[in-house]
């Protein structure tokens, strides 16, 4: 079943597809919530069991439901929910929660639930999202009969969830549906991102991001202004210390401190001492150890806010950023609001681009849809080649966790070097620079471990230099820092002789890796891929016809459904014989199946915590989710997110229509940037931009174009950028099929073929005809296929929880005609 | 032609021995069993691999670009250097077709306020309500040289450039051809052409000739992430299509039909048959093309009349 704005290939081979408004996705996936609570369809057992259904929420929380579309705690002046503590479960002494098997109880999670989705009827959807009772009953029908014990289901989604000032909570609904239905842990179910780039898991695993060190723990903050640490209270659910919710609230400036607020007393985070020390030391190797209490700790960069690409733009743009390092990525054409990118670019004394043409953010300074004056623009730009994805190797990491090796097939031409060659030689220069400098600041850079030179050049390669890829994922998969015990010999238990990275025994697995700086690991989610000398895990291609535990390697431990623990219930035995993924094994007391088991293999399923365990000790033998405090699946979520904890249907920041539901009309804490001249939006159901706009990819083209409009190829098989809309708004309109036309918001204009097309069609929105059209992106002014920049249209209001832009509902006006050439 | 001085006779014998050495025929390679494609438009994704395989393994030049307005198909047609191409057919709002039973959603409302309530969910037979497709369709179509059983490019070429390989397939010999064009009035589904721009000579599909000879499947077959081209031995192709097509009937795809996978389309077949969702017209396809070889014997026939009639009207006329 296809639900989406325009009608695409992917609908053309679905069984189902439905034509929906952008931005009403919570709408249509509440009123499916409200539909499962409300006819009991949702499989009870699974709820009751694997969810925190029964928990009931603090007396002085407030639903969005009473405060007209927002929760209690929002501070209007910041924008934030600074006190998120009445979204907590009450507790009891302990600080256990609390619980009403009966899920009758008014202020159990399953209750609050049913009066928050109560007005996310049918109707609503008709109303919101433009979709008939019919259709979104076929959609429902469909969902139950394929959800229970013997069948399950899956949903995939794109940018299309996300890319929208609400899209983590979008995600949260369809997560909550999958939990309501019990399909999360079970084959054939769960939920699936369908990633836009090559190996972007990697990119949040072994972190690109700022907010994140490697394996998700948190990146260390350090706040400006310090605040008072709050009282311990019970009902922590970290070791001590009661976390705040608002941003950097706590000191982080400590290991010990770091451990205290981003650690977790309960469940699998409680091993995140171990994981963050065994960082450090495969990062600063013998200055870590040395430095027994905080391990180097201090040495790591802290954010002191938002370091976001989309928000460092905008200190681009006011002169506060100098140089800029830009590796294959082409923020000029490929990033929201690409005019104010351009114009930010030119605000930087310097930047490095690493690709492998001459993209728009390379040429920025003398080319672009606006006449450029180069004799103003300072930006020095280094444009460096860099290798293609088979003239290097390394690993790619899958969306569903899979890490695959890549071979190199052959050299990079002339000058072009891979990323790893590039980034190991500008370090290698780095240290020596700084090599003899006293500054306490250089210290970091003096202390890092960098050595991953091959013992011998890559036989067959011209390039004598390349760095060994196999040892940086040694390193990644960690190792024994120190030598095996040679007790007989001196007569220790442990030998201290520091082996080097090459000599070093490779750790088995997260298990292994210790706190005390006796183990070394570049990022605990991945270890295991890499186990001993020789077996490359990343590189196996064995299949089985089923799971294919054989084929790459998934992480954590090559586990390749996570939480499958919910594939059985809560006394081991599968839901169904015909779904049966992994269970008990009474006999041997394991747990055994078709995939490794994401739960400790020895624990029953009737252990019951004592109720002063902590760590893996307080996940009962029936709690699958073993990476949340509780053991349980949240539907509600009392902690974790910055804009509530149950999704609330908000109009997207430019609307045509008023928020049916709520007069909170868009995401109350998202990043509106109102004060940038650049950033100027439609008024909600402004005449001058009535047609809401969603963009999208072609299979012929790749993002914003680097790497495809360079080729004669493709360019033949989709050679100009075209706007789709339906004849009904182009006749409206005076558009023509095939005749030019300009696509216009309150950020720019850009010119388009008209695709006329019956694929888009109008919808009925609150009882009026609301028209949508369809853009692809791929274009820009650089390359052999050249057009507008379709992100020149769109605007900088950033989701709060990940800054995240809003590419895929906002509001235009389109006329017939071409783009005035000054 | 140069002869030795002095030795005409052993000069002569050579010469002429060598020149028999050129012309003596080679054994032909040994006989495989008909090799061919089966494209199955109801598992095309219209992702347009094939068409780029195909130019990159052989090379071939970009068309110039060409937005063309037609849905999402912008090189239009195969030609000289386009040998795999993309069909797409907009069918949006074409109306709920006849189904046998009404679709109708059934869930119960449930009034039981008791929690004890045993799951509700319903256990279900395999197969839902939904139908196999959307009454709403964008067709896709990888079309490609048919290889015809009985090809009409093949009995049109008057210099033998066009022959049948050891697999039964088609193939354009480019040092033989003379570009005389006769090939591409002949073909009724407008596959081979002349290269314009070029050598001028007829080009098509050579079904991967090189990569059949190295034992590899072809470049588009490889690629198509869906196999909805796939490639083997024609009649395994075509037992498997029946099969598919009876699938398909089977969940209510009602308008699915092969195309040329019997002997009805030039009383032979294609070894490159498809699956349809429509009529062939749809897909610019010719519902039943005449061979063109039809008209030789009656053309011949009354040619012969014509040159008998003529040339006794001329004997009686000048006889004087």
């Amino acid at each position: 079943m296809h639900i989406d704005p325009h009608f695409s290939r992917t609908s053309a081979l679905a069984n189902l597809y439905i034509a929906t408004r952008a931005g009403g996705d919570i709408v249509f996936l509440g009123a499916i919530i409200r539909h499962l609570l409300e006819t009991r369809t949702y499989f009870h057992d699974y709820v009751l069991h694997y969810t925190n259904a029964a928990m009931l929420i603090r007396a002085d929380y407030q639903d969005a439901e009473e405060a007209d579309g927002l929760f209690s705690g929002y501070n209007p002046d910041t924008n934030m929910y600074e006190d998120q503590d009445s979204w907590d479960y009450q507790r009891d002494e302990r600080g256990w929660p609390l619980m009403d098997m009966t899920l009758q109880d008014p202020q159990c999670v399953f209750q609050i639930m049913r009066r928050h989705f109560a007005r996310y009827t049918p109707e609503m959807v008709e109303n919101v999202c433009g979709v008939s009772r019919e259709q979104w009953m076929q959609v429902v029908q469909a969902l139950v009969e394929n959800s229970g014990r013997e069948r399950t289901t899956a949903l995939c989604y794109a940018v299309g969830w996300t890319q929208q000032s609400k899209g983590v909570q979008i995600i949260r609904a369809a997560t909550i549906l999958q939990l309501l239905l019990g399909n999360i842990g079970r084959p054939g179910g769960g939920i699936l991102a369908l990633r836009g780039h090559a190996s972007i898991q990697g990119s949040t695993d072994i972190p690109t991001l700022y907010d994140l060190l490697s394996g998700y723990m948190p990146q260390p903050s350090a706040p400006i202004t310090s605040q008072p640490q709050s009282e311990e209270a019970i009902g922590a659910t970290t070791w001590g210390k009661q976390v705040d919710t608002k941003t950097n609230a706590l000191s982080q400036q400590t290991l010990t401190e770091y451990i205290d607020t981003s650690g977790q007393k309960l469940g699998w985070w409680a091993n995140t001492r171990s994981y963050m020390v065994s960082l450090l030391t495969a990062w600063y190797g013998e200055a870590s150890t040395r430095d027994e209490s905080d391990r180097g700790y201090h040495w790591l960069p802290k954010m002191t806010g938002d370091h976001s690409h989309l928000v460092t733009s905008y200190l681009m743009l006011d002169g506060k950023v100098k140089g800029y390092f830009l590796f294959g990525q082409n923020p000029a054409a490929g990033s929201t609001n690409a005019r104010m990118q351009r114009k930010a670019l030119e605000q930087l004394d310097w930047m490095v681009v690493r690709d492998l043409y001459e993209v728009e953010s390379a040429a920025f300074w003398y080319n672009g849809p606006e006449p450029v004056d180069s004799s103003k623009i300072k930006t020095e730009v280094f444009l460096l080649p860099a290798a293609a994805s088979t003239e290097k190797e390394g690993s790619f990491t899958n969306t569903q966790r899979l890490l695959q090796w890549r071979d190199k097939a052959v050299d990079p031409p002339t000058d072009a070097r891979s990323d790893l060659w590039f980034v190991y030689h500008l370090g290698k220069r780095l240290k020596e620079l700084y090599a003899e400098s006293t500054a306490e600041k250089d210290r970091p850079l003096q202390a890092l471990t960098w050595d991953y030179e091959r013992d011998e050049p890559e036989p067959g390669s011209r390039i004598l230099d390349e760095p060994d890829a196999l040892l940086v994922l040694k390193e990644i998969n960690g190792y024994y820092v120190y030598t095996p015990a040679k007790a007989e010999k001196n007569g220790d238990e442990q030998s201290h002789e520091r082996a080097s990275l090459r000599d070093a025994a490779h750790v088995t697995g997260f298990a292994a890796l210790k706190d005390d700086g006796s183990t070394a690991c570049g990022s605990w989610i991945y270890s295991g891929v890499y186990p001993e000398p020789g077996n490359n895990r990343a590189a196996s291609r064995i299949t089985d016809d089923y799971t294919n535990l054989q084929w790459g390697f998934a992480w954590p431990a090559n586990r390749r459904i996570l939480y499958n623990r919910a594939s059985a219930d809560p006394e081991g035995k599968p839901w169904s014989e015909r779904k049966k993924y992994v269970w008990w094994d009474e006999e041997q007391k394991k747990w055994t199946g078709y995939d490794i088991p994401d739960f400790p293999l020895n624990k029953a399923p009737d252990y019951r915590p004592a109720p002063d365990a902590t760590g893996m000790d307080a996940i009962a033998g029936s709690d699958p989710f073993i990476m949340k405090p509780d053991g349980r699946g949240w539907l509600f979520a009392p902690k974790g997110l910055k804009d509530g904890p149950l999704p609330t249907h908000y109009e997207a920041a430019e609307s045509p229509v008023h928020n049916a539901l709520y007069k909170q009309q868009s995401n109350p804490t998202a990043k509106f940037f109102k004060d940038r001249k650049d950033n100027r939006l439609a008024a909600v159901g402004d005449e001058h931009y009535p047609i809401v706009v969603t963009t999208y990819r072609l299979t012929e083209h790749h993002v914003s174009g680097p790497m495809t409009r360079w080729m004669p190829w493709l360019n033949a098989l989709q050679p100009a950028l075209f706007a789709e809309l339906s004849p009904e708004l182009a006749a409206e309109r005076g558009i023509k099929h095939g005749e030019w036309m300009i696509v216009s918001t309150p950020r720019g204009e850009i010119e388009a073929r008209a695709m006329v097309t019956r694929r888009l069609r109008p919808l009925k929105i609150a009882g009026k005809t609301v028209h949508q059209i369809g853009l692809p992106f791929h274009w820009g002014f650089q390359g052999k296929s050249t057009g507008s920049i379709t992100n020149d249209l769109t605007h900088m209001v950033l989701e709060p929880n990940v800054s995240i832009e809003e590419a895929k509902a906002f509001t235009c006006n389109v006329r017939p005609g071409r783009v005035k050439q000054e | 032609m140069a002869v030795e001085s002095g030795k005409p006779l052993r000069g002569g014998l050579a010469f002429v021995k060598e020149t028999m050495l050129s012309l003596r025929k080679e054994p032909p390679p040994p006989p495989q069993p008909a090799m061919g494609f089966f494209t199955d438009t109801s598992l095309c994704i219209g992702c347009k691999a094939c068409e780029i395989a195909c130019k990159q393994w052989n090379q071939l030049p970009a068309t110039q670009p060409f937005w063309s307005g037609t849905s999402y198909d912008n090189t239009q047609q195969l030609g000289a250097t386009t040998w795999r191409h993309v069909q797409f057919i907009e069918q949006i709002g074409r109306g709920q077709p006849e189904r046998s039973a009404p679709y109708k959603p059934a869930l119960p409302l449930l009034d039981d306020q008791s929690l004890e309530a045993k799951n509700a969910l319903p256990e279900t037979a395999p197969g839902t309500a939904l139908p196999f497709f959307n009454s709403d369709r964008w067709l896709m179509h990888s079309d490609v040289c048919k290889h015809c059983a009985n090809a009409p490019c093949h009995e049109a070429c008057p210099t033998g450039a066009i022959i049948r390989t050891e697999f039964d397939t088609v193939y354009v010999q480019q040092d033989i051809c003379n570009g005389c064009g006769y090939c591409i009035v002949a073909c009724p589904f407008g596959v081979i052409a002349r290269d314009d721009q070029g050598d001028h000579h007829a080009h098509k599909c050579t079904l991967c000739y090189d990569r059949l000879k190295g034992g590899i499947e072809p470049a588009c077959a490889k690629a198509c992430p869906t196999d909805s081209i796939l490639f083997g031995e024609v009649a395994q192709l075509k037992a498997h299509a029946q099969e598919r097509v009876g699938l398909l009937h089977q969940r209510g795809v009602d308008e699915a039909r092969l195309y040329g996978a019997d002997d009805t389309i030039l009383d032979g077949g294609l070894n490159s048959f498809f699956l349809l969702l429509d009529e062939p017209e749809v897909y610019n396809l010719p519902q039943n093309p005449p061979r063109p070889s039809n008209h030789v014997a009656p053309a011949s026939f009354w040619t012969i009349v014509a040159a008998a009639i003529l040339g006794l009207m001329g004997i009686l006329f000048f006889r004087e």
